[in-house]
């Protein structure tokens, strides 16, 4: 059996055969920046990423926590006459891990989601353009109903289509 | 539309105005370049004289041992500040006008915070020791004091520069691959690489977009919460001027009115070198004159709040301190600080001086120094006048070598601002687009 680098999916992904479309008008078509309308009229389902931040700040959280307790009780020095573990100070801290591990962690969702998982499903065509200002709509299809997208991207005002 | 560039701004035109800034600066730019090199290079060698001599080369003088270097550094992570309230507070009161001048003062966050971390270590005397702070226990067996505001500094100020790095880094990938697209030769090759495959198909700004927004909501807090640990280093001490539950909220507004008039300060020359007026526009400049003005209102606020409880408090060893601050051998200090911080900012109640670009950058460069002050007379004012060392001899002189390394923390500080700002996008694209009006179609406009 042949064995796939699983790595050669993500950074060289399978190209997908379809349609691309170029507009120069956002009411036509799709793509260059974010548009919350865009997503709305789409009906996503909201992003995976807010559990990488939950996840992250309550490991975050439990860090600082152990961190600061662990370390007391390691050696228990008593400081300023307070109790070895005292958690009115060690709340900064654990703060602050909070904050560092949901921040880390929100990272790395979106570069999981948003660089990776995506491209494993396949790569679409692209035009330098669309970070300009044109946008793009990419038509997953068959080259036997690749006529029928085309005519009918064409008919929404596409200004150029080409087949990828 | 009040919140966005000039009318005559289409999409193409910020690509192409903001891609420009990438070129050749011209003359100006490495003459300001070749200046903070300059200043830098004094700061390496009064610092390596430091590092020879030991730190009796700085003015110390008993019981005065926080004195520049300290002064310096919360100076440093005070303009820092505004950085991340820009980016992150303002992005989540969705204000349109931040767009423009958002990732400027991102980037001198990122920027100030590698000059602040410089201090400590500066001021510890046996620099190559540094790697004491961090929690690992010692050959005894004996970990860090977590009771102490100078370990939640470290926490704090590390954090923060992860995360205002990290801001900035998310913030620029989908505008370096925008740059990505219009370049050419090795430039090409550095965006194609840091853009890390950025196409801005809907589905990388569905995940993109949430992520932005949630680490937003994280540096939130961190804002208010980094400059309140640094305020507790003076704070939780007993020392008269020092020991004030308003120290929290007093350094949050300080640091976030220091920013604000650096991020004016910077902003004004690059729009100059790189032509950028017509997507960083006046009403962009009023906007900070605002944050700066309201910012400026509250430390003056806390100034005769503090000054107020010290009189009205009845304790006499705060009330000697705060006369010791007006009428004592740093009146000089004191009255800078009142005049620059507290009076100066009431000329931005003008609307003809908020418009005016070079009245602005004037005010900020007086705030900036105001605010040095700020800091020094708490710190080192406070120091030299505490009633209890009174048999001290509290003359304190900052020597040339304190001078000359805080010139060099100017100089480190501008050296990779100017660098960033040539070969990075200053000005987000993608969100100076958003609040743009898109291209739309003739009928569709109609409708």
């Amino acid at each position: 059996m042949k064995v796939v680098n699983p790595l050669t999916a993500i950074f060289h992904p399978p190209p997908t055969p379809g349609v691309l479309a170029v507009f120069g008008q956002l009411d036509a078509a799709v793509d260059a920046m974010p548009r919350h309308e865009l997503e709305d009229a789409l009906d996503q389902p909201v992003s995976p990423v807010r559990m990488f931040t939950l996840v992250g700040g309550i490991a975050g959280c439990a860090v600082g926590a152990w961190l600061t307790l662990y370390m007391s009780y390691d050696w228990p020095v008593v400081v300023g006459g307070k109790p070895v573990g005292s958690i009115p100070p060690y709340v900064v801290i654990m703060f602050e891990m909070t904050i560092l591990f949901g921040a880390l962690s929100t990272i790395l969702g979106i570069a999981f989601n948003a660089l990776f998982a995506a491209r494993r499903l396949g790569t679409v065509a692209y035009d330098a353009r669309f970070t300009n200002d044109k946008f793009g709509i990419f038509v997953p299809s068959e080259p036997a109903r690749a006529s029928q997208v085309e005519s009918l991207l064409r008919g929404a005002g596409a200004e150029e289509v080409r087949r990828a | 539309m009040a919140d966005t560039p000039t009318s005559r701004v289409t999409y193409d035109v910020v690509t192409r105005s903001i891609a420009r800034t990438l070129g050749n600066p011209g003359k100006g730019y490495f003459a300001l370049l070749a200046l903070a090199v300059a200043l830098l290079a004094v700061g390496i060698v009064c610092l390596l004289f430091l590092l020879r001599y030991g730190l009796g080369l700085a003015g110390y003088s008993h019981p005065v041992y926080w004195a520049v270097y300290i002064t310096c550094f919360v100076f440093w992570v005070g303009i820092a500040h505004s950085g991340t309230l820009i980016s992150a507070i303002l992005f989540l009161f969705r204000s349109g006008w931040r767009t423009a001048v958002y990732r400027t003062a991102e980037a001198m966050t990122v920027f100030a915070v590698m000059t602040a971390g410089l201090f400590p270590l500066i001021h510890i005397g046996r620099q190559w020791y540094f790697y004491w702070l961090i929690p690992y226990p010692n050959e005894r067996g004996l970990w860090p004091n977590f009771k102490s505001p100078l370990i939640w500094d470290e926490f704090a100020i590390g954090t923060y520069f992860t995360v205002s790095t990290v801001f900035l880094i998310m913030g620029l990938i989908p505008d370096i691959a925008a740059v990505r697209d219009l370049a050419t030769g090795w430039r090409k090759k550095l965006y194609a690489i840091t853009a890390v495959g950025w196409r801005g198909t809907n589905e990388q700004w569905r995940h993109y977009t949430r992520g932005y927004l949630y680490l937003a909501a994280l540096a939130t807090p961190l804002v208010l919460s980094v400059h309140s640990v640094v305020s507790w280093d003076f704070a939780m001490a007993l020392v008269p001027g020092w020991h004030a539950t308003l120290f929290a909220p007093y350094f949050v507004a300080g640091a976030i009115y220091s920013g604000v008039a650096m991020v004016i300060t910077l902003l004004v020359p690059i729009r100059k070198l790189f032509h950028l007026e017509e997507l960083i526009t006046v009403h962009h400049f009023e906007n900070l004159a605002k944050l700066c003005l309201l910012t400026g209102l509250i430390v003056s606020m806390s100034y005769c709040t503090e000054n107020f409880t010290a009189w009205f408090g009845g304790n006499p060893h705060e009330r000697a301190a705060f006369w010791y601050r007006a009428f004592g051998p740093f009146w000089w200090a004191s009255w800078t600080m009142n005049i620059c911080n507290g009076l100066l900012p009431w000329l931005l109640w003008s609307k003809k001086v908020r418009t005016s670009v070079v009245a602005l950058f004037v005010v900020s460069i007086f705030v900036n120094v105001g605010m040095w002050f700020e800091r020094f007379v708490i710190i080192v004012v406070s120091l030299a006048g505490e009633p209890f060392e009174r048999f001290a001899n509290a003359t304190y002189n900052p020597t040339w070598a304190d001078w000359g390394i805080m010139a060099g923390s100017f100089g480190w500080f501008f050296m990779w601002f100017l660098l960033f700002v040539k070969n990075f996008p200053t000005v987000s694209i993608s969100e100076v687009k958003e609040v743009l009006p898109p291209p739309k179609r003739a009928k569709a406009v109609a409708t």
